[in-house]
Formats: structure tokens, C-alpha cells, sequence
């Protein structure tokens, strides 16, 4: 890819220009940062333009933002993405700059690649115990001491001895480390899933679960409210839950994790390390690097505390009278030193996902600890493709100039017609004049995008390059190549549910839609304008924040779905434990937010079918349902036919409630074509050129699809025009 | 009118059914929308099971007796998320949320009205003219819908800076007018369509222009169609995140969703200020909704999404 160069003049005068600075930080870490920013400016005289990112947004943005000259001078950022960051090239060296001796040794080994540091260690991140001190005196040392203790403090129904989010690899990995397990093989440094280890931690938290002692499909909010609200005697959480402590109502303590008592090893969880990182491209690199700095020692690593409570990786701010007196600062300093540094290899960043899926297939009772390691082997090596061989790209220039060749012989050979142009297209001057501004907007900011989104296609990108292969991509995806077809990573597995996702929803849509709009149809009827406008509120409500709404709403324990069949009787359902009912759930979101669209024409076309039809038929003795069979049908067809295309198409790529509601879940089964493109271009290591060919063939299917409505509608057309 | 005669003769028990069924269908459709009011009025931050959609009034009781010094302390406890959302400030202490809502409003704005002019034209040329490669047009048009949009983020980033038109507002603007465009390019023709050439060809008898003919015939006819699609892009441009996260690299600058998406954050979503501000969010949307519906329905008439 082309890098443009882009250089903003510089101001005339010497005041230095602001630097910015990007985080993703929210409330009290946030208020810190804003404070140290303020100080380094009184100290400096340099102003620091802060900017708070949406997290989910944050790293697409550095990669997109920094290469064009336009990103921060500095960003705050977890030490796990460091080395996709080095491949991007998109942070600077810190070595001339920092003093090793201000930080944490592991701290600081976080942020070590290639022989050379990058970034400033701020702080540290990593798991530990909270124990309720009223309902636990003492935390357990030992986790035969810890099942006792969890063996008084469940019982069975709404109070829980532990809660954590057991769904989650980054909260198991202390019970597989615990256990004696590797998650890299020694010799190879590969990952590796099937190992004993791995299915006696595995088999421990599952037994954690069937007794009762951890809820099930626990997610951030339930363990904060149960530990809130008494319900919960522990949490595995890190230091950013203390801050979500009700103290007015709970006495706390933070302790490391026990030892666990079959192998003698203690359960180390991962330790995250957050840093301030100065972009290659800073136009002020040595301020820039000022700053970085500012912010990870002396009074900012004090603010960061305080205001924070991060756990600081400065080491003269334990020695001060306000750490030394923090106790969860103190403990989790304690627990971090038994923590395992996350591995910013690539390798770590495969496997997420495979553990996601093995664990959750667990835990939610599909596949048994043994058989676990098996699974996320085979989703590991489905998802790390192997880089296909370079092709040449000569036979397929030389096929493009045959192509166009071809085009213009025959473009010049064709027969003329009889009329002269101008006959036949008496209005060409002036159409082109009316077109002009549309075709040109859409040209530069829609077909080029999609014309460049096409030519990744037959690259592979790795490692930040691009290297022409040709039609790999596309024969991997149609070969199926690493995974049965009936597999949910498979092309045609995605393909089959969201052809059932389209037609199971379009079908409600427009039968629902037209269902209402029959009631709606007489205009004398009461309140007739407030039920129309009650039921367009779903169109109005921006989609993102009806899947999110509607994501909480089958939540297991606080989704008002289930609060609603347990009111009825029902026992509760965990929605996305299984295909069929986080499809349901899918669907019904999607309904929702669809049916007003398809209501609203119905009503039209239905206002316009003239009166008299009616009037004739009940002349003639015809039934209500023949009336509706041989006029309301007939005539609803030619203005439904298209509301019915353009929606199996917006259906088709309705990305945002199957990425939030279900979230693929399980195991990506749920997932449609154009979600699943997304996971291959952003959630798994970064393959744009898959995901584009991904793209391409969305995008023929939907191709295949017009040119079979476009002979639908011209026989509709045909037949009523 | 016969409408009236078949009122008159219908029996109570169906007009009773029809409202039966209207009513539990709306009741259904608030469901989720109540919920959300339910977030954004609790005190607390968390969800709570419960199948109420209805506000916790013992929660609110509760937090307004904690907090006795206010003037209206049920009042203030309800609204505390709102004052919260709206009342953010950036380091320097400018109102950041007004600004974001300024924002927000102008781009939806400014980007419908550019839309809205480039549609309306090549929509009408689509309908009336015949020229070469019409038919591809309007079917490639079509074709633009179905490329997924996030994988064209990449690309499009590469086009805006080269044009130096990142992070700024007239770049989003663009993007969004002509994003939409193909969508509305549709409608306005399908609409067209429907309209009688005679009335064209009549005020051509009368010695106007063509010109003249779109912009004082054609155009008063295709007042329905107009704002169901001005709606379309506002709608469109007021909801768009992921664009906006993207390519806007200063908060001052930040439309609306992407302050509220911040809300849900890498550790923990903040639930009350996230319902306050989704309804922040969607009560202009609503709002317009309700000034244009009657529209909405003449404009979606027969032939209003015709291909």
C-alpha cells in the first residue's frame, strides 16, 4: 500500500504545537490522566490534547491514523498488541529516553522486542482474589481449602461462594497454569490445547459449576451485583474492580489466588502490562517522548493510584506514605509478582479464540474437559492458514489486457444499430447533466473503496505486507481447506444460515408488516394514529442500540426475557448455549427492528388499491379471504416485490445484530457471511486478503440474487403493469 | 362514504379483537423501549433482573432519601444519568456534549440536504432520459448495497486523507451523503415513475424548460417521496458509528454515537448512562419520525420502492 506523505506546515512562531495523546480510559483512570496531562503542561509549557477513544474502535484506529502522519504523539495501550504494533511499524523506540531502573523488572520485560524497549510501563493489570471479609475471614490458601469454604458459602440457588467470568480464557488461564499446564510447547513455542493439564483444569471449573458454586455464563455485571450485593463471597477480577465496589455496603481484601493442592503450583494469572507508547511519526519526538514518560513516574504514577486505582509500575512510588498505605495497591503488587507476563508473540494472540470456544463447550456442557483440547486443536489450526505460495501476477495482467481487448473488438465489431445514436438516445447531454454530481460522489467514495476492497483479494497480508497469490484465497474458501463443510468456519456452513437467517426474517417481516397494516387499514378507526406511530418506534431507534438493548434483555440471569418466563413458570434459558436458540434470539432482535419497514408499505400500497374493487367483489358474493386472495395480494405484490429485495439484502448483511446479540456464539455457528468476513479481516490475525476474497463472494451470491429478482420483478411488472 | 358504512356495520366483538391485537402487539413493541427508559431513570448503574419495565420507584425513593439537600431529590435521582451524559465537559471545560450534539445535528443535516439535491436529480434523469447503459445503472446501483461496509473502512480512510479530508466534519458529511445515496437514488425513482409524463408534457406545450418542468412540476408532486428520504439519510447519518469512530480523530469533533459507545468500555459497561444516552440518542430520530409520518406512508406508496 502506498504511505502518503503528508507534512502540515509548521507554525512560524516557536511555541511548540500540542501533543496529542489517545487512550481508551473511562472515569476515575481517566480523571487521572487528564490531571498528569495538566501537569506536564504547567511543568512544560507544552499543551497535550487528550482524546478518549471507544475501546472497540481504539487499535483500527491507531493502525488506520498513524501510518497517514494524522495519529497521537502518544498512546495508552496493553503490552499484549506490542508486537503487532512493531509490525506495523507504528511505535517508536524508547531506549534513548527511559531509566530501566524507574520500573518493575516484569514490567518492563513486557515491553521488550527485538533487543530494544518501546513504550513506558504505567501500569499493571493481572487477577487476584477479592474475598467478602464478612462472609470470609480468611482467604483460602490451598483450593482444597477454597472448595470447603465454597462448599458453606453456596447454597445452591442465588448465593455463590465464587463469581467470575468463567466463559472467559484470560479468567481460566490461573486454573491452567495452576494445573501444571504450558500453553506453548517448550521446543516449538507453538501453541498447544490437548494436554492433560488442560483437561483436569478444565474438569475442576466445570465441577466448580454443576455444584453451584460459580453461576453459570457469568458476565461482567452479574459478578459485580452478586459480590455487591452479598451474593457472591469471592471474584476473580482485577484491579479495576475494585472501583466497582459498593464500600458503603462491602468490607473487602484482595489475596493472590490459592495454590492448587493436586500439584503443589500456584495459580498465576496473566500480567497485563499497560504503557505509553510515542508514535514513529510524532512530529515532536523528543517531547513527545518527554511526555511518555511524565506520565509513567513521580506524581503521575501517584494520580494513577489515587484517582485511578491502577497498580503503578514505578517502583519510587512504593515507596511513598500513599501506596505504602494503599492495601490494594499493596496486595496486588504481591499477587503480580507470582504473575505469568502475558507473551506478546503472535502465537498468544491465536489463542484466544480457540480456547474460547473449548471452554465455553465445557462449561456450558457440550464437550466433555477431555475431548476440549481436541476441539480448540483443530479450530486453532482452521484458523492459522498457512501462507499460500506467491504467484506471479503476469497471467493475470496479461488476462485483464485479453478482457479488455476483447471488450473493445467487440464493442467495435458489433453491428450497428439502425437508428443513429442520437435517435435512440435523444437525451444523453442532458442526463449526463442531471447524473454528473451523483456519479461522481459515488464514484470517488463508493465504487473506488469497492474496487480496491475487490483487488485485496488475491493478496495475503502478514506481518503489515502484502504479497500477490493469486486466486489462493478464493480456492481455500471454496475448497473448504482445514475444515469439513459442516463446520461453522466453513463458507457453506455460514452460506446455508444466513440464506435461512434472510428468508426467516424477511418472511416475518413482511407477514407480520402486513398483518398490521390490515388492522391498520381502516382510516375511521380509533386511535388508528397512535398505534401507527407506537409501532414505528423500533425504526426509529438506532440499530446498534437495539441489539444492545436486546443482548441485555436475554441476558441469563437479569434479561427481562427470562425474568419473564420465570414469571410464567419457564425455566430460565441460557440463549446462547445453543444454535437454535441464539438463532431465536437473532431473529427476534431482528424482527423487531424490521417489521415497521415492511408495515409501513404494506399500509401505502394498501391505501392505494381503489375502493371499488372491493365494493364490485362483495357484489359478486366473494368471501373477506378471496377478496384478500384476488385483490389485496395481487395488488400489494408489484409495491411489496421490492420492499421484499431490498430487505433480504439489508437482512442478508445485517452485521450489527448478529456481532453484538449472539456474537457468533455458539462457536461461531450463528455467525452470517458478513460477520464472519469481519472476524477474518479483524479478529483473526489481521487476514484482509481472506476477508476481502470473503467479500467478494458475499458479494456474488448477492449478485446471483439481484439477476434473479430483476426477473421477478420484470414478470411482476409484466403481468400488473 | 363506504368506509363509513362498513365502520358502522362491523361488529363490536371484531372492532374489540382489532384493538385487542393492536394493543398487545404495541405492548410488545415498547417492551424493550420501556427497559431502556427503566436504565436511564434507575440510580444505580447495573441491570437488575426483573420483568417490570416500569422505572424502580423504591430505588429512586431510596437515593432521594440518601441525598436530602436537593431541591427535588426524586426528581435529581431520576435524572442523574442525564445530567451526567449531557453535562460532560472536555480537560479545557468546554461543553463537550453540546458541542457533540451540534455535531451530530449538522452533519445529519448538511450531509441529507447534499443527498437529497444529488438524488433527486439523478434519480429524476434515471426515470425521464434515455442514455446508454440506464438499465446497468441502475442495477450496479443496486449491486453498491451489497458489498459489506466495514471491510471497505480500510480503503476509504486512504481516499479521505489523500483528499485532506480526514477528521473533518465535511469529510464525514460526504461519505454519508453519498453512502446513502444509491438507497435514495431508488426511492426517488421508483416515485417518479409514478408520476404522469403528461403533466411534463404539458408545461413543455406551455414553453418552459426542462429544467423549469423538474423544479415547479415535478418536484411539488415528489413532496412525500422527498421527506421519506431526507428521512432515510438523516437517519442514516444520525446512527452511523462505526465511520464516524474512524475517521474523526478529535473529540470536539465526535458525533453523537460515537460519545455513547464510549460509555460501554473495555472492562465494564456503564448501563445508566448508556440508556440516558441511547435515549438522547433516539428522541430527535423519534421526533422527526413523528412530523413525517404521515408522509412516511404516501411516500412508500405504490410505486415508492419500485425498481
Amino acid at each position: 500500500m502506498l504511505v502518503a506523505f503528508s507534512g502540515p506546515a509548521f507554525a512560524a512562531d516557536e511555541r511548540p504545537a500540542p501533543l496529542r495523546l489517545w487512550h481508551a480510559y473511562r472515569g476515575g483512570e481517566e480523571e487521572a490522566l487528564e490531571q498528569s496531562a495538566r501537569l506536564f503542561t504547567q511543568q512544560t509549557g507544552i499543551e497535550v490534547q487528550l482524546l478518549g477513544v471507544p475501546y472497540d474502535a481504539f487499535s483500527s484506529k491507531l493502525q488506520s491514523a498513524i501510518p497517514h502522519g494524522v495519529g497521537p504523539d502518544v498512546f495508552i495501550f496493553n503490552h499484549e498488541r506490542l508486537r503487532s504494533f512493531r509490525q506495523m511499524g507504528i511505535v517508536a523506540g524508547t531506549d534513548d529516553f527511559i531509566t530501566p531502573g524507574d520500573y518493575l523488572p516484569n514490567a518492563l520485560a513486557a515491553l521488550r522486542l527485538e533487543g530494544r524497549t518501546w513504550g513506558y510501563p504505567l501500569s499493571l493489570k493481572n487477577l487476584a482474589l477479592y474475598v467478602n471479609r464478612d462472609l470470609v475471614p480468611k482467604a483460602p490458601r490451598t483450593t482444597q481449602e477454597w472448595e470447603q469454604q465454597l462448599t458453606r458459602l453456596s447454597n445452591g440457588k442465588d448465593r455463590f461462594g465464587l463469581a467470575y467470568e468463567s466463559g472467559d480464557f484470560y479468567l481460566h488461564a490461573p486454573f491452567l497454569f495452576g494445573f501444571g499446564g504450558a500453553l506453548f510447547d517448550p521446543d516449538t513455542g507453538r501453541a498447544q490445547f490437548d494436554t492433560g493439564p488442560m483437561a483436569r483444569s478444565l474438569a475442576f471449573v466445570k465441577g466448580l459449576q454443576d455444584r453451584h458454586y460459580i453461576p453459570s455464563e457469568a458476565s461482567g455485571a452479574l459478578v459485580k451485583s452478586l459480590f455487591n450485593d452479598g451474593k457472591a463471597a469471592m471474584v476473580i477480577s482485577g484491579p479495576w474492580f475494585a472501583g466497582e465496589i459498593d464500600t458503603m455496603r462491602i468490607r473487602y481484601a484482595v489475596a493472590p489466588l490459592p495454590v492448587v493442592s493436586e500439584t503443589g503450583l500456584p495459580m498465576r494469572p496473566f500480567l497485563g502490562v499497560e504503557a505509553a507508547y510515542v508514535s514513529p511519526n510524532s512530529k515532536q519526538p523528543e517531547q513527545a517522548q518527554a511526555l511518555a514518560r511524565f506520565l509513567s513516574v513521580g506524581d503521575a504514577a501517584l494520580l494513577r493510584v489515587k484517582l485511578g486505582r491502577q497498580i503503578p509500575a514505578n517502583v519510587a512510588a512504593y515507596e511513598t506514605e500513599q501506596v505504602r498505605g494503599d492495601p490494594l495497591v499493596a496486595s496486588f503488587r504481591e499477587t503480580a509478582q507470582h504473575a505469568m507476563p502475558m507473551p506478546n508473540t503472535l502465537e498468544m494472540s491465536r489463542v484466544w479464540e480457540p480456547m474460547k470456544l473449548a471452554l465455553r463447550g465445557v462449561l456450558q456442557g457440550g464437550v466433555s474437559p477431555g475431548e476440549a483440547g481436541l476441539l480448540a486443536e483443530r479450530r486453532y489450526r482452521a484458523l492459522n492458514r498457512e501462507r499460500p505460495p506467491d504467484a506471479s501476477p503476469w497471467p493475470w495482467i496479461a488476462g485483464g489486457v485479453l478482457l479488455v481487448v476483447g471488450a473493445v473488438v467487440w464493442a467495435v465489431r458489433r453491428p450497428r444499430p439502425k437508428q443513429s445514436f442520437q435517435k435512440r438516445y435523444p437525451d444523453t447531454v442532458r442526463a449526463l447533466a442531471y447524473l454528473a454530481p451523483a456519479a461522481a460522489g459515488i464514484l470517488v467514495l463508493v465504487v473506488v473503496p469497492l474496487a480496491i476492497g475487490i483487488g485485496l483479494s488475491v493478496f495475503h497480508y502478514e506481518g503489515g505486507q502484502y504479497t500477490f497469490v493469486g486466486s489462493a484465497n478464493f480456492v481455500d474458501i471454496v475448497a473448504s481447506r482445514g475444515y469439513r463443510i459442516t463446520e461453522p468456519l466453513s463458507f457453506y456452513f455460514t452460506l446455508a444460515v444466513t440464506v435461512l437467517w434472510a428468508t426467516v426474517n424477511v418472511s416475518l417481516h413482511v407477514s407480520i408488516g402486513l398483518a398490521l397494516a390490515l388492522l391498520l387499514k381502516d382510516p375511521l378507526l380509533r386511535f388508528r394514529g397512535v398505534y401507527r406511530v407506537l409501532l414505528i418506534v423500533p425504526w426509529a431507534v438506532p440499530n446498534y442500540i437495539t441489539a444492545m438493548m436486546w443482548k441485555g434483555m436475554f441476558h441469563r440471569q437479569f434479561g427481562a426475557v427470562n425474568a419473564l418466563l420465570d414469571a410464567l413458570g419457564i425455566e430460565p434459558v441460557s440463549w446462547f448455549t445453543h444454535w437454535s436458540t441464539a438463532f431465536a434470539a437473532n431473529v427476534a432482535t431482528n424482527t423487531w427492528l424490521g417489521f415497521p419497514f415492511m408495515m409501513v408499505v404494506a399500509l401505502g400500497a394498501l391505501q392505494s388499491i381503489p375502493h371499488d374493487l372491493y365494493e364490485a367483489a362483495e357484489v359478486d358474493g366473494a368471501s373477506k379471504w378471496t377478496q384478500f386472495r384476488r385483490i389485496t395480494l395481487p395488488l400489494l405484490r408489484p409495491a411489496l416485490l421490492p420492499a421484499v429485495i431490498l430487505g433480504t439484502v439489508w437482512t442478508f448483511n445485517m452485521f450489527n445484530v448478529i456481532y453484538i446479540v449472539s456474537g457468533g456464539e455458539p462457536g461461531g455457528a450463528t455467525d452470517i457471511l458478513v460477520s464472519d468476513a469481519y472476524r477474518w479481516a479483524f479478529e483473526r490475525n489481521q487476514q484482509y486478503g481472506f476477508a476481502a476474497a470473503y467479500s467478494v463472494l458475499i458479494f456474488l451470491v448477492l449478485l446471483g440474487y439481484s439477476a434473479f429478482t430483476r426477473r421477478l420483478t420484470r414478470a411482476s411488472e409484466e403481468v400488473y403493469a | 362514504m363506504s368506509a363509513t358504512a362498513s365502520t358502522r356495520t362491523r361488529p363490536l366483538w371484531r372492532t374489540l379483537a382489532i384493538h385487542l391485537a393492536l394493543i398487545v402487539t404495541c405492548l410488545v413493541t415498547l417492551y424493550p423501549v420501556l427497559w431502556v427508559v427503566k436504565l436511564a431513570v434507575s440510580p444505580a448503574e447495573q441491570m437488575s433482573a426483573s420483568a417490570n419495565p416500569l422505572p424502580d420507584l423504591q430505588a429512586i425513593d431510596a437515593c432521594a432519601a440518601a441525598s436530602p439537600h436537593s431541591a427535588w431529590p426524586r426528581l435529581s435521582c431520576a435524572l442523574r444519568h442525564f445530567a451526567e451524559v449531557t453535562t460532560t465537559t472536555t480537560s479545557q471545560g468546554t461543553w463537550l456534549f453540546g458541542r457533540q450534539l451540534l455535531n451530530s445535528l449538522v452533519v445529519s443535516t448538511v450531509s441529507t440536504l447534499i443527498g437529497l439535491v444529488l438524488a433527486v436529480t439523478a434519480a429524476y434523469a434515471l426515470s425521464r432520459f434515455r442514455f446508454p447503459g440506464k438499465q446497468l445503472g441502475m442495477q450496479s446501483l443496486l449491486v453498491t448495497q451489497m458489498f459489506p461496509g466495514t471491510l471497505m473502512l480500510v480503503s476509504l480512510y486512504a481516499i479521505l486523507e489523500r483528499l485532506r479530508l480526514l477528521d473533518t466534519l465535511t469529510g464525514l458529511v460526504l461519505v454519508y451523503a453519498t453512502t446513502s445515496l444509491p438507497f435514495c437514488v431508488w426511492m426517488l425513482k421508483g416515485y417518479f415513475d409514478t408520476i404522469p409524463r403528461e403533466l411534463e408534457e404539458a408545461a413543455t406545450m406551455d414553453g418552459a424548460s426542462s429544467l423549469q418542468t423538474f423544479v415547479r412540476v415535478v418536484l411539488p408532486l415528489a413532496r412525500p417521496a422527498l421527506a421519506v428520504t431526507a428521512l432515510f439519510s438523516f437517519l442514516n447519518a444520525w446512527n452511523e458509528y462505526i465511520l464516524a469512530a474512524t475517521l474523526l480523530n478529535d473529540e470536539a469533533s465526535f458525533t453523537l454515537p460515537v460519545a455513547l459507545k464510549r460509555y460501554m468500555g473495555e472492562y465494564t459497561v456503564e448501563w445508566g448512562k448508556f440508556g440516558a444516552g441511547a435515549l438522547i440518542v433516539s428522541v430527535p430520530v423519534m421526533a422527526l419520525f413523528f412530523a413525517l409520518q404521515k408522509h412516511l406512508v404516501g411516500g412508500l406508496t405504490a410505486g415508492g420502492v419500485k425498481g
